[in-house]
């Protein structure tokens, strides 16, 4: 299973399906990572992480143990 | 006459929600906090009507059950009922705004949208077909540019006529399994509720959202087959019910909009997202954080443009401090009262009790305001969430915040701005446990502490210093994960799920309005306490009973019938003094309280009243220990010598004796112990008040304060114990309980730890 997490800086790829559960998944969720919708790795912070995506037209960050939880294809 | 009309205005953090609610009700505004949380509210008259009141929601992106911001707004929504909603909503962000607009409109309350930021997206070629979008989303839009003052007058009058007669019926629906199951719900759990409110309370109980259900009182056997039906939708669709409605609202957005957002050019770099390539670069980011950083401290709280630094905010401080503090307000006063011939004990209330409180509470404004313009400047430009972002991965192993370094930065020059400086921090839970462990820096005030203990004991060796910087953030570190750990703070999670919100120029009527605001609350609420405390610990060091007789010290020590030679011997011996260095001070409330409190000391090697004496004056200021020092071990600068150095240094030999002599010859050691609990205990009533403001419950400021004050105690106490099977003297009880309590530590620090799912408001 490909993660969020595994994606390089400078993919774009299509959110498959979302894991876990509770505020985490849905705070996720509401800030527009939803099935289905393209997701671009912009860029790692200097310390390795959280990372920064572009999601629905704006610049989201989160970090690397909660990309896991999104699944990317 | 009518009822007074209340407009709510909601929408996405970054919208430009706070421009608007300044344009819509220019200088009529309030604001507090909502109640028992560290979330600010603030509302306000509108300028076209000022009958009508706007209240201004936090900044939000759902109204989902597991965020502050999230639960007070809508908890105002369902049960304050206000008579319209405004909703702001960024054109340049559609999706992700029209989301939580999607949940408004399901309220039951008339929705007005305010569609801000249009022009910039007529500038990048786009197009957005408003009518359409109007039509569709079944509530009025009103094209606006807040940072303009455009289309806002209009708002604020489609907002009001719709409080008067609009009516909102959400346009979306869900699919067939979720539509089924939502009607099934209406039927046996909401019917009895509001018409309007049904549906909202419907999909919350489809989503099976905890504090609906839990506010309704769903009897069991109702719940147990709602949930067959909701089990149903959830087999069919494959996913939960949450993440089902979420799916639907976002796939409904993105349907809509196909036909009404035409966007012209695709993949350009904006201008926003070419600075963020330099500025959050993965080689560049650290040393313009740094730089940055530096800026911020070296303009507010750095070495005084008059002492070659580039400080505004501390030359004005030394002024206010030396100047306005000291000469007008202190001596200056005295003056005019002794003038008056005012009875010399209201002189010293007045002047010493009261105006140098309140001087020492106007020396801290100009840092403060100086520092909080960065801040707001920092935070409207895009800058802070940027911090966050860049040293998330540092401290969140510590429970605290990126955002936490501010506060500790600031720290190190004056606790007071620091403890307010956390009020950029969104999560409550990072806000408390940054506001808690800030005060634990070294601030400029306890420097001199430091100087003291260094100069009179270590001859001055620099290692004093360098380790009481690690002392404090050793404190931040193991405090941080100690904390977390406990049930205080175990109830909220913490998402870092972050917008990096589009770099702009700051709105500087924002800037200046957020400064002052945070300036005067300062000015305001912790001056209270201040003047207060101030008073107290006068009344506590000025009078006394000498010899049998009740008033002020320093007017009976006068008086050679009162003070007679066999007196002078008696105190002499109760206070283990020579007979020719007693003082009228020995005779103080603070001098007696002091002498039977200094048993807590005992323990940690100095239990002696003079440094319990110093230690509970410097809960005035920091600064107050060293002077103190100076007044107990009778330094006097009226004869002829020179005043007293900053850092007592004319009284390190007295100092080093008597540390020594009560310490059983470990004086150093005792001289070390005291330092540690004066750097970690609680910190002076400036910073308390700072505190009590910022947390906005007695509880948890009280929690603060004795978890400070514990902290200090045990960790002086393991030093001096753990420290005499090294220098002698050792005490077997002690040093058991000593490893007690590191073993203690030690458990709770390496405890498994689990994120909390669950937000815990009442």
């Amino acid at each position: 299973m490909k993660t969020l997490r595994d994606v390089t800086v400078g993919e774009t790829v299509k959110v498959v399906k979302l894991h876990g559960e509770g505020a985490v998944k849905r705070r996720i969720m509401d800030m527009g990572i939803t099935k289905g919708v393209e997701v671009y790795v912009r860029k790692l912070a200097p310390l390795g992480d959280p990372v920064e995506v572009n999601v629905r037209n704006y610049e989201l960050s989160l970090r690397k143990a909660d990309a896991e939880m999104i699944e990317v294809e | 006459m009518d009822k007074q009309l209340r407009i709510a205005l909601a929408g996405n953090p970054n919208s430009g929600k706070t421009t608007l609610f300044n344009k819509l009700t220019g200088s009529n505004q309030f604001v507090g906090n909502w109640p028992g949380v560290t979330v600010e509210k603030k509302e306000g008259r509108l300028i076209v009507d000022k009958e009508v009141i706007l209240t201004d929601l936090p900044g939000i992106y759902s109204l989902s059950p597991y965020t502050l911001e999230e639960v007070v707004a809508r908890n105002y929504l369902i049960e304050e009922k206000p008579d319209a909603i405004l909703n702001i909503v960024d054109a340049t962000n559609l999706e992700r705004n029209l989301y939580l607009t999607t949940q408004l409109t399901e309220l039951g309350i008339p929705v007005v949208i305010a569609l801000n930021m249009m022009d910039l997206v007529k500038k990048a070629g786009d197009s957005i077909n408003v009518k359409e979008l109007s039509r569709q989303l079944g509530c009025q839009i009103v094209e606006i540019s807040a940072l303009k003052g455009e289309g806002v007058t209009e708002a604020a009058k489609a907002a009001i006529e719709a409080a008067k007669h609009g009516k909102t019926i959400p346009q979306h629906s869900f699919s067939g399994p979720v539509e089924h199951a939502l009607a099934h719900i209406e039927e046996v759990t909401v019917h009895n509720l509001p018409e309007e409110q049904q549906r909202w309370y419907a999909i919350k109980i489809f989503e099976r959202d905890e504090k609906v259900l839990e506010q309704l009182k769903v009897p069991a056997d109702v719940r147990a087959h709602i949930e067959n039906d909701i089990t149903a939708a959830e087999k069919e669709l494959d996913d939960d019910a949450e993440s089902i409605i979420t799916n639907e609202r976002y796939v409904y957005i993105g349907q809509m909009l196909k036909g009404i957002y035409k966007k012209k050019g695709k993949g350009q770099l904006s201008v926003s997202d070419k600075i963020d390539k330099i500025v959050t670069n993965r080689i560049l980011a650290l040393p313009i954080f740094a730089l940055i950083m530096f800026l911020v401290y070296a303009l507010s709280m750095g070495a005084s443009i008059t002492d070659g630094g580039i400080s505004i905010g501390t030359f004005l401080t030394d002024w206010a401090n030396d100047v306005l503090g000291g000469a007008w307000l202190t001596d200056g006063s005295r003056a005019i009262l002794e003038g008056w011939n005012v009875a010399p004990w209201l002189v010293g209330l007045i002047s010493d009790g009261i105006f140098a409180g309140v001087g020492a509470v106007l020396g801290f404004v100009p840092q403060m305001l100086v520092l909080f313009l960065m801040l707001c400047l920092l935070e409207d430009c895009g800058y802070m969430a940027r911090i966050a972002f860049i040293m998330d991965r540092i401290f969140r192993k510590f429970g605290l915040s990126g955002k936490s370094f501010i506060p500790m930065l600031v720290g190190t020059g004056c606790g007071v701005p620091g403890v307010m400086a956390t009020r950029t921090i969104e999560n409550e839970r990072d806000r408390r446990m940054t506001i808690m462990t800030t005060t634990f820096i070294p601030c400029g005030a306890k420097m001199p502490i430091i100087g003291l203990i260094a100069g009179a004991l270590f001859g001055g060796s620099t290692w004093v210093a360098t380790s009481a910087y690690f002392i404090g953030i050793a404190a931040i570190v193991i405090s941080g994960i100690m904390l977390k750990k406990t049930k205080m703070f175990a109830g909220d999670p913490a998402p870092f799920v972050m917008e990096l919100p589009a770099y702009h120029l700051p709105a500087w009527g924002n800037v200046l309005r957020g400064t002052w605001e945070r300036g005067w609350s300062f000015i305001k609420r912790a001056g209270t306490v201040i003047v207060v405390s101030s008073i107290v610990i006068w009344f506590l060091t000025s009078f006394g009973s000498v010899n049998g007789q009740f008033g002020m010290v320093d007017d009976l020590y006068e008086d050679d019938s009162v003070v007679t030679d066999e007196y002078v011997a008696q105190v002499a011996e109760r206070m283990g003094i020579p007979e020719d260095e007693v003082e009228p001070m020995d005779d103080s409330i603070l001098a007696r309280v002091a002498q039977p409190v200094s048993i807590v000391f005992k323990p940690l090697g100095f239990g002696d009243w003079k440094p319990t004496a110093a230690t509970v004056t410097g809960l005035v200021a920091k600064e107050e220990v060293v002077a103190n020092f100076g007044i107990m071990y009778a330094y006097d600068d009226q004869n002829g010598e020179e005043e007293l150095e900053e850092n007592g240094d004319q009284i390190w030999g007295r100092v080093a004796e008597d540390f020594n002599a009560f310490s059983g010859g470990h004086g150093r050691l005792a001289a070390y112990s005291f330092m540690i609990f004066n750097l970690l205990c609680a910190p002076c009533f400036a910073a308390i008040g700072a505190i009590k403001r910022e947390m906005n419950s007695r509880k948890w400021t009280w929690f603060a304060i004795a978890y400070q004050c514990g902290f200090a105690w045990v960790t002086a106490f393991i030093v001096w114990q753990l420290g005499r099977i090294f220098v002698g003297g050792m005490n077997v009880i002690g040093l058991i309980l000593a490893l007690v309590m590191l073993a203690l530590i030690g458990w709770q620090l390496f405890k498994p730890y689990k994120e909390a799912q669950k937000l815990t408001v009442q």
